[in-house]
């Protein structure tokens, strides 16, 4: 069987030499990958997914060490000089990474950079190095070939530029395309659309492909084989059936339970009558949300007459792709962003047109979780600082009550009293996302507004995550704006979900009406993108999409 | 990946080892002074540097005379840059005069005589030289890194957080200060600043000193000014004030540290080069740089001349750039730099095991 695998994986192991001791990343790892079969690595961050693929061609930084054996096409890549590994590396063994803006080069147009690879691998001149380029670009349905080959990284879109990327990938037929989280910077549509295309070419091509993500729905949606890690060790492997249907370890259980699953969660009745609707918390009439122009940059749109109500105590999900306006409204909402035209109010006041003296007193009715809680939380402050904050500056509180009103917070999201004194990088990213939650809730907001708080969380992580919100939404009952692009997530939380496209509010109403019967096209087009961690049911589901798309 | 996963129990050990003293004090909270108070004097070099440049300045500025306006406070050495005692022939190596008398070779007895230091070519005692000259030199450096230091970071600061035409304007003053050709504005200022005083030298000198500080404070501004925490703590009611000097200034320490400790450093060698060219601290009053620049062709023969004002020189500068180092790794909570994914794939290949 070993002989006619591409990829041949034996007692592989990587250790990180940190602080003078090894550490192990991964550990006896087997493997074998036959042509057109995808093979999929899923585990959390830090389980050593990534760690395997770049240590695969010897891409590892030098503090790693590997041993084992790597066999490409017979191979041993391991032990290879690296002049060998040069020539196997793009010529056999093609990546393509997650992030395709720091991957691509930006001073390079990408047919430059297509042109490069080939060029590198086979005799080939210019004219001839182009034409293929531009045969590679339009095999990778970019739109225009015969343009987009002269276009840089920054004038195409996130998916154009993953597009990109696997056509260099793909630039001299590799025998095994390494897919690192290919589509996880992506939206749910052109997530769908990247892997219809990567099985398309699988199929054409015959490559195999090794392809590592997070993401069970995307798993289920392309591989045969399933690789199950946790902290480097392989703790499960087998066809994708039977991982999916009869998984044996406690853990892959786990990660599948995680999954958040469209239309699987229990119905939230909405915490008020339709006949007595009480004050809205957050009321949006006809706002219009404008980016002035910049330098050369037109002046840019990016919300039209956009409106929303949301009552005390329920959470409203606002979806939609990236681009669309919806991280605007959001920090609209908190005045984070001025207003062109229209009206927003929190709890009847007035936030378009206000002062910076009206807006701190407004700021203490709402409360923010932002995106990334890397860059949410001021690295040089000890978090228990960060949280205390906002009661220290509306005055509430100083010294020691202020300490105390600081370890209830962190009980109340679940951390222990003694990270208050951590600095942020200490703690993982779910802590700091708790963290951004603590001081969020630190002024008991009526309007708790959290801007894609798990996009950045393992799915382990977010289940707990989403577990601790609702729970002290049930606790606390503010209202929440929920945003997200996860409409499983979303599915999970709200009671009533708005969707939005291109600055404007396409359809919004109770969250079964949008999940059950969207009446929209864009939101039924949302709906179906989802891929869900299924293998048998997401392959109805990439049929009827297909179906819906022609 | 795994990278981040594997720092995640190691900071656990390096928290439960180097950092118990912060991770024991758990009821206490702390803030980020305190933190960094700490986290300063358990960097072993820099609290060494600390203890050696105070006892060098209270050493230096004790040993002679001191004058402030009337009143005369008595220094513990006994001759005066003043004094011109008789040159000392006897002892001393290949015919040369004034040799030092200092003794701390292992073996002999230890004695400082009466010239430790040796004597000039006139017979001043050098000590008393030395000593004069690491008191003019530290001053400069202090006010130049002071000044320098403080209009750098505050212009800087304005410029990058508001952004805009305060930011134009402030540039364009950056832009036509670094136009000025320093060292032939100081060498003009120098000349009269030997009648008034290298003080008015070295406010002149700092307040020249500034632009690359300001530049830098400005670009670090501009990023950081971007990053969600500072949105955080506008939400939390923080006024612009606060959002700069707290939020966004302490990210920038690190840097500016860096960027004043060069200044420093860089000041003690434009005394010394202004006053090689005769432009700086003038005779009688000397400085390090001007002892140095004095007997440069006595270099061979009476090298003692150049030894002491070296040390002095090497030894503050050394000190300042250790405290530099501690204050940047106090303020930085990631001391050890992270390697990133794209780190590893422009790190260099290794096939081979071990580092």
């Amino acid at each position: 069987m070993s002989k006619e695998n591409i990829l041949q994986i034996s007692d592989f192991n990587v250790d990180f030499w940190v602080d003078g001791a090894w550490y192990p990343a991964v550990i006896d790892m087997n493997l074998g990958l036959a042509a057109g079969k995808v093979t999929a690595i899923v585990g959390e961050s830090g389980s050593g997914k990534s760690t395997t693929a770049m240590g695969l061609m010897s891409l590892l930084a030098s503090n790693a060490r590997m041993n084992g054996s790597v066999k490409v096409k017979g191979e041993e890549m391991l032990a290879a000089k690296p002049s060998v590994l040069q020539r196997y590396r793009g010529r056999e063994v093609a990546y393509i990474f997650q992030e395709p803006m720091t991957a691509l080069n930006p001073l390079f147009t990408i047919g430059y950079q297509i042109v490069e690879t080939l060029r590198a691998h086979f005799d080939m001149g210019p004219k001839e190095a182009h034409t293929r380029a531009l045969e590679l670009i339009s095999l990778v349905d970019l739109p225009d070939p015969e343009n987009s080959i002269n276009k840089y990284p920054h004038q195409l879109s996130g998916g154009q530029r993953q597009r990109a990327m696997i056509a260099q990938a793909l630039a001299c037929d590799p025998a095994l395309l390494v897919a690192d989280e290919p589509t996880t910077a992506l939206d749910v549509t052109v997530q769908a659309e990247i892997l219809d295309l990567m099985r398309g070419l699988k199929d054409k091509l015959n490559s195999a492909i090794l392809l590592i993500t997070h993401d069970m729905g995307v798993v289920a949606d392309m591989a045969d084989e399933i690789l199950v890690m946790k902290d480097g060790i392989t703790v499960e492997k087998g066809t994708a059936d039977q991982i999916f249907n009869k998984p044996q370890h406690p853990y892959t259980q786990q990660l599948l339970v995680a999954v958040p699953k469209l239309g699987s969660s229990k119905k939230r009745d909405i915490p008020y009558k339709e006949s007595a609707k009480p004050a809205p918390v957050l009321k949006i009439t006809d706002v219009t949300i404008e980016y002035p122009k910049r330098g050369r940059q037109p002046a840019f749109t990016a919300v039209k007459n956009f409106n929303l109500e949301i009552y005390p105590g329920e959470i409203v999900g606002l979806v939609g792709e990236s681009g669309s306006g919806k991280t605007t409204v959001g920090r609209a909402a908190i005045g984070l962003l001025p207003v062109k035209s229209g009206s927003i109010q929190i709890v009847g006041n007035e936030i378009a047109g206000a002062t910076q003296k009206e807006l701190f007193k407004i700021r203490r009715h709402t409360g923010i979780v932002f995106q990334d809680p890397a860059s949410s939380l001021n690295p040089r402050l000890p978090i228990g600082e960060s949280i205390g904050e906002p009661i220290f500056l509306a005055g509430i509180a100083k010294n020691f009550p202020l300490e105390q009103m600081i370890e209830d917070l962190l009980d109340q999201v679940e951390l222990p009293r003694s990270y208050r004194n951590r600095y942020p990088h200490e703690l993982s990213g779910g802590q700091r996302q708790r963290v951004g939650i603590a001081r969020a809730l630190a002024l008991t907001p009526d309007l708790l507004i959290a801007d894609e708080p798990t996009s950045a969380l393992d799915v382990l992580v977010q289940a707990r995550f989403l577990e601790l919100l609702t729970g002290l939404q049930e606790k606390l009952k503010f209202a929440c704006l929920f945003i997200s692009h996860d409409l499983a997530v979303v599915d999970i939380l709200a009671h009533r979900i708005a969707v939005m496209q291109d600055g404007l509010l396409v359809e919004e109403g109770d969250r079964d009406a949008i999940l059950l019967h969207p009446k929209n096209d864009y939101t039924r087009r949302l709906i179906s993108a989802v891929p869900v961690p299924d293998p048998a049911e997401q392959r109805i589901r990439r049929e009827a999409r297909l179906a819906l798309k022609k | 990946m795994k990278i981040f996963g594997k720092k995640e129990p190691l900071t656990g050990e390096i928290l439960a080892g180097g950092e118990s003293a912060i991770a024991n004090k758990e009821t206490e909270g702390l803030s980020q002074g305190q933190i960094v108070r700490r986290r300063f004097f358990r960097h072993r070099a820099a609290v060494i540097a600390l203890v050696m440049i105070s006892s060098i300045v209270v050493f230096v500025f004790t040993a002679l005379d001191t004058k402030i306006g009337p009143i005369r406070i008595p220094g513990w050495w006994r001759w005066s840059v003043e004094d011109i005692p008789e040159l000392r022939y006897e002892d001393c190596p290949g015919g040369t005069v004034g040799c030092p008398t200092l003794s701390i070779r292992p073996g002999a007895e230890f004695g400082l005589g009466t010239h430790p230091f040796g004597q000039d070519d006139i017979g001043r005692d050098y000590f008393a030289l030395v000593m004069n000259g690491a008191r003019r030199s530290l001053m400069i450096m202090f006010v130049i890194g002071a000044v320098s230091g403080f209009i750098g970071v505050v212009v800087g600061s304005i410029s990058g957080f508001y952004g805009g035409a305060v930011d134009a304007v402030l540039m364009r003053l950056v832009d036509f200060l670094q136009t000025v050709p320093t060292i032939i504005i100081a060498a003009v200022i120098g000349k009269a600043a030997g009648k008034v005083g290298p003080l008015y030298l070295a406010l002149f000198l700092g307040l020249l000193g500034w632009t690359g500080l300001a530049r830098l404070v400005r670009a670090q501004f501009l990023s950081l000014r971007e990053m969600e925490f500072v949105d955080a703590a506008r939400v939390a009611g923080a006024s612009n004030i606060r959002i700069a000097f707290k939020h966004i200034l302490p990210n920038a320490v690190g840097q500016i540290i860096v960027i004043i400790t060069l200044i420093m450093a860089g000041a003690i060698l434009t005394e010394t080069a202004l006053s090689y060219l005769g432009f700086g601290v003038v005779a009688p009053d000397v400085s390090l740089g001007l002892l140095i620049s004095q007997f440069e062709s006595a270099f061979t023969t009476r090298p003692w001349l150049f030894w002491w004002p070296g040390f002095f020189i090497i030894s503050i500068a050394l000190c300042v750039n250790f405290i530099g180092d501690g204050l940047r790794d106090a303020f930085d909570p990631r001391q050890r730099r992270r390697i990133t994914k794209k780190d590893r794939l422009q790190a260099k290949v290794q096939t081979k095991a071990g580092v």
